[in-house]
């Protein structure tokens, strides 16, 4: 497992990474923990040119309070998230999931910002951050643009980002006191989700106010179950409301229509529960 | 004094070899750097079938780094072909094994050629240079469409069909014709398993250095056999036997998948030889996947009749077996292992067994844990069951009232086998009592009454195997090329210190602290005291190394005669050196003593007389070591119980193992810590056949989990936490009293998973699920669907590797 000859970059600002970049071309790619684009380029799947690694960006690293949001960078390890009381606080899905990412070593090399940009629509993080409108906040030549998840996931393993760009924070709004769960199938623990639907869902005075639903592995993308959540919204919480609503979560008669509503009526009721 | 205060024999004793092993103190093949040494990277073909038109290497012989670029042409003339050594019939059809395809390929993933050079890195590169034009061919993939001979793999053979081999009690005169019995049988079931192919999966991939200094050729190599390997590198490169020496260092693991003599091996070697350097070659996972030898993969047809009472009369196995594209070292005979074993612990009158091995274009087959084995006693667990199912009868009582009672034994079986010894009773009724039997059955039952989504499953598995490979004259008579002995040298130190030296070859069995707690126990010496030397055909001149669970009930019981021998002479010795009759002469505690006086000297002290050699008896040589030899009368049988329970979610297909107990009896126990974690590997390897592992390939050949991401191997986070103990009937061929541990757990395991699912869902419908049986066929077995095949069975993953990548 050998992979082929790369220049191999370190820059110490965003803007320098920026600029590598552009020098090196399209087939120049960011590396930052290296948990998926490791074992890529190690079976010469990927040949790029050059890596730029990422790791001395030490502002990308961590949780920030950024008033109705939380900033939430790139580089921060889905170790680091797991552990991170503003997460915890205000946006408990993220904790949830990022807890059935992998294993330990891996999550403390893999980055909430990398898992994003790899895009693999059996990846963990792509449906609840979609589910949760979380906004990409992107460096490139031209300065900042901000681009929301709904736009950001474009296909299988690919994002909206240019190659010239570089993901630097995730903005997540506060979802403060909502209950929240992920319902995960895979075969073994360190398998991907044969489908796993993540839920957030706000419960006032017994009813659901409101509700996020986002699936795993289901399409070539993350997708956001918009029909259930519609569904939900002013019903009670109950398990007839919520078994309702999870029908709607697909329409299909094969294996994964199945689990999508399977796996969403279990995860509403965990989220209602919890 | 050197006494042990109690038994080492029975001690449950850590491993002395596990704290080099796991902190990486030691060496393992890769680790090896020799001056001048060069890099070998093989390029594989990326498909199945093909007639090679062209090879250039003109690219990639220029690249840098690289020193040559070989392909078969090159080696057409020396390579010969790789051995097997178990011709099953006389008929049985063998095409030339080139190490590197000439002309045409028959798998993909065969070596087509190689680049040597400076550095792994420059190897590695170079391969993408390298330009191979492919005409293909025809795929042969399925067995049943092979049989029609409409596409051959080998065209030169004129058919798919490699032999055909038979067993039949009437002919055998061990028991009736089973045609008479299923013609007059009250039920009669007919049904078809496929097991599919498992990947051995072992943790260190495989490596083979080469060097050629001082007119030696010395290989190391990952493997389970380094002797077997010296023999046949001999007899395929005409390399005098005594100019190879084989060295197998710390071996990471081999399942039967390093049982073998691979084409890298050979390969590395004439390359060495062609050069005169130092080569290496060490392959990666996807690599491992797309060449080392698979496991399993057949159709079974079983046939079962029996009386209405419940009374089983007649057995009929109908097998097809994947050889691959090539018979390696023992590919044909895996199936054949299983011949004796498919009437387990039943009393058939009649039996009849017909296998026909058959070519495909896919990597060859081989030994994997339990080899043949496992298939049977899948096939016949399955067969109790739908027998208990179709008279309406308790699953444990329709095994009860056909097994061999306790007192029956030593039994002679339909198949032709004695069975010395065994207690299916007594290990039954221990499992029965561990699992909850009856609290499990009320369980369920009200979990079928409540229409649960979450049915509860009990699944039976009584099994028996046969190990200990073996006797010779039976591995002769069944035409294997070599015999089943095994050897043992006791080496005694003038420091009193012991050497042992071992001709099995453990590779993660701990046979470095078992072998040292029987030493320590015959000679009284300290546990510490003992060094086992293994795996180096310069130290270990002679043996038969490990596989067939056959390490200790062999090679322990030869190193127990060689113990003997050291203690016969001692006593010669020690009565010499205290002036009395050899028949006064007391040993115990490391000590000899005559008899009803004080006097005593120590083993050491004997030891040390004898090495000197300054007063020894008349013709007594100097020196006190030993050899010997075993071969044994018999093979060994261990048996048990294994109970499982699993909780199956009729609502996503998921099943999940909420209890096992396995009680086997796996005769006299020298190390029960070692004993449980062979049973708990085993059982993992078990289970992972019923539930998770399984080789795919797509409609090209070219196989589909060639990474960990897509061949799904469980960990301990999937396992339930196993409730283990023993029952024990000691065996009575050898003088431990040991029957063999290494595949019990994975040869008991998977029918016990797989009956109990289909436990779960029989009042649902279920009829039968396919291995693995992963959530999606679970649940669409549920809906009533025809199995959705392996394409499109739902997981994460990368899908299929080009084949072509294979080293990179």
């Amino acid at each position: 497992m050998i992979p082929a000859e790369f220049k191999y970059l370190f820059p110490s600002s965003v803007d320098e990474a920026v600029r590598m970049l552009a020098e090196e071309g399209e087939d120049a790619k960011v590396i930052a923990g290296g948990q998926s684009l490791v074992p890529v380029l190690r079976m010469r799947l990927a040949a790029p040119t050059a890596l730029i690694d990422i790791a001395g960006l030490t502002e990308l690293t961590g949780v920030r309070d950024d008033g109705d949001s939380l900033l939430i960078g790139a580089m921060t390890t889905h170790y680091e998230v797991q552990r991170d009381h503003l997460v915890q606080d205000h946006a408990l899905l993220l904790r949830l999931v990022t807890d059935t990412i992998a294993d330990p070593q891996i999550r403390h090399r893999g980055t909430f910002g990398g898992s994003l940009c790899h895009a693999d629509p059996a990846g963990d993080l792509l449906a609840p951050v979609l589910a949760l409108d979380a906004v990409m906040i992107i460096a490139g030549p031209a300065g900042r643009r901000e681009v929301p998840a709904s736009e950001f996931f474009v296909d299988y393993f690919t994002t909206a980002l240019a190659p010239d760009e570089i993901l630097l924070d995730v903005r997540v709004p506060k979802y403060t006191g909502w209950g929240a769960h992920y319902e995960k199938l895979n075969r073994v623990a360190q398998a991907w989700s044969i489908v796993a639907v993540a839920a957030a869902v706000q419960v006032r005075d017994g009813s659901i106010s409101a509700a996020r639903v986002g699936l795993t592995n289901v399409g070539s993308g993350p997708l956001r179950a918009t029909e259930v959540e519609a569904a939900l919204v002013g019903q009670p919480a109950t398990a007839e409301a919520i078994s309702d609503a999870a029908l709607r979560a697909s329409s299909g008669d094969g294996y994964k229509d199945n689990l999508a509503r399977v796996l969403t009526g279990r995860a509403l009721t965990a989220a209602v529960a919890g | 004094m050197t006494a042990t205060a109690e038994p080492e024999i029975g001690k449950a004793r850590l491993r002395k070899e596990d704290a080099r092993l796991i902190t990486g103190q030691t060496r393992w093949t890769d680790n090896l750097q020799l001056t001048g040494m060069l890099h070998m990277a093989v390029l594989r073909s990326p498909v199945a079938h093909a007639r090679i038109t062209n090879i250039d290497v003109s690219r990639a012989t220029a690249m840098p780094g690289v020193a040559v670029v070989l392909t078969g042409e090159d080696f057409a003339a020396e390579q010969g072909s790789l051995p097997c050594a178990w011709p099953i019939t006389e008929d049985m059809k063998s095409p030339p094994a080139p190490a590197m395809a000439v002309g045409q390929v028959n798998f993909a993933g065969e070596a087509v050629a190689l680049v040597i050079a400076d550095s792994a890195y420059h190897a590695a590169d170079a391969l993408e240079a390298i330009d191979v034009d492919y005409d293909e061919l025809p795929v042969v993939l399925d067995m049943e469409e092979a049989l029609r001979d409409n596409d051959l793999v080998h065209p030169d053979l004129g058919t798919n069909k490699c032999a055909t081999w038979i067993f039949d009690s009437a002919e055998a005169g061990s028991g009736t014709n089973v045609e008479d019995e299923i013609a007059s049988a009250e039920v009669v079931i007919e049904r078809t398993f496929k097991q599919q192919r498992l990947i051995p999966a072992f943790m260190e991939p495989r490596s083979v250095v080469v060097d050629t200094t001082a007119g030696m050729f010395t290989v190391w190599s990952a493997t389970q056999i380094p002797h077997i390997l010296r023999w046949m590198l001999s007899a395929v490169t005409g390399i005098s036997e005594h100019k190879l020496r084989v060295i197998a260092p710390d071996v990471g693991g081999g399942f039967g998948g390093k049982l073998q003599v691979t084409p890298e091996e050979l390969l590395c070697l004439l390359v060495a030889r062609r050069m005169g350097r130092p080569v290496k070659w060490t392959e990666s996972r996807t690599e491992s996947m797309l060449s080392a030898h698979h496991g399993r993969d057949q159709i079974q047809k079983i046939t079962l009749s029996a009386r209405r009472d419940g009374t089983v009369t007649g057995l009929k196995v109908e097998l097809l077996a994947d050889m691959g594209a090539y018979l390696r070292l023992v590919t044909p005979g895996v199936p054949i292992l299983g011949a004796f074993m498919f009437n387990s612990i039943y009393k058939f009158a009649a039996y009849r067994f017909v296998c026909t091995n058959v070519f495909t274009n896919k990597v060859p087959t081989d030994a994997y844990r339990g080899a043949g084995r496992p298939e049977a006693t899948f096939a016949i667990e399955r067969m109790m069951d739908e027998l208990a199912v179709e008279l309406g009868m308790e699953p444990m009582k329709i095994r009860q009232m056909n097994w061999i009672r306790h007192e029956e034994f030593p039994f002679n079986t339909v198949a032709g086998l004695t069975y010395d010894s065994g207690n299916y009773e007594a290990a039954t009724a221990r499992a029965m009592e561990l699992f909850g039997y009856e609290e499990m059955r009320e369980e369920q039952a009200r979990r079928r009454a409540d229409g649960s989504v979450v049915q509860l499953g009990i699944g039976i598995s009584t099994y028996t195997e046969m190990c200990g490979l073996a006797p010779s004259r039976v591995l002769g008579a069944l035409r294997y090329a070599a015999g089943g002995w095994e050897t043992a040298s006791i080496r005694m130190l003038p420091t009193g210190k012991v050497e042992v030296i071992t001709g099995t070859s453990p590779h993660g069995q701990g046979h470095e602290t078992v072998w040292s707690q029987i030493v320590a126990d015959k000679l009284g010496v300290p546990f510490e005291d003992v060094e086992v030397l293994h795996g180096d055909t310069a130290t270990s001149h002679k043996g038969m190394d490990s596989y067939g669970s056959r390490s200790l009930a062999v090679g322990g019981t030869a190193l127990v005669y060689a113990a003997d021998k050291v203690l016969a002479k001692a006593r010669t010795l020690a009565a010499h050196m205290m002036e009395c009759d050899e028949a006064d002469v007391e040993f115990a505690s490391g000590s000899f003593a005559v008899r009803g006086t004080s006097t005593v000297r120590s083993l050491g002290d004997v030891v040390l007389a004898a090495h000197v050699a300054h007063d020894l008896p008349e013709g007594m040589e100097p020196g006190m070591d030993a050899d010997a030899t075993f071969d044994p009368e018999n093979f060994s049988f261990p048996h048990g119980t294994h109970l499982c329970a699993t909780e199956v979610d009729t609502e996503t297909g998921m099943v999940r193992i909420s209890r096992y107990v396995a009680v086997d009896d796996v005769g006299t126990v020298m190390n029960p810590l070692i004993v449980d974690g062979q049973v708990h590997g085993g059982l993992a390897q078990g289970i992972a056949q019923a539930l998770y592992e399984e080789a795919t390939h797509d409609e090209m050949g070219t196989l589909t989990t060639a990474t960990f991401a897509d061949y799904l191997v469980p960990c301990a986070a999937d396992l339930p936490a196993f409730l283990t103990d023993r029952t024990t009937t000691p065996a009575t061929s050898n003088p431990l009293g040991a029957k063999g541990v290494g595949e019990a757990g994975t040869i008991a395991s998977t029918p016990a998973v797989v009956n109990s699912v289909l436990d779960a869902l029989r009042h649902l419908g279920v009829r039968d699920i396919e291995m693995p049986m992963s959530p999606e066929r679970v649940w669409t077995a549920l809906q009533g669907r025809p199995d959705p095949g392996t394409d499109d069975v739902a997981a994460g993953g990368l899908g299929s590797i080009d084949a072509q990548g294979g080293q990179s």
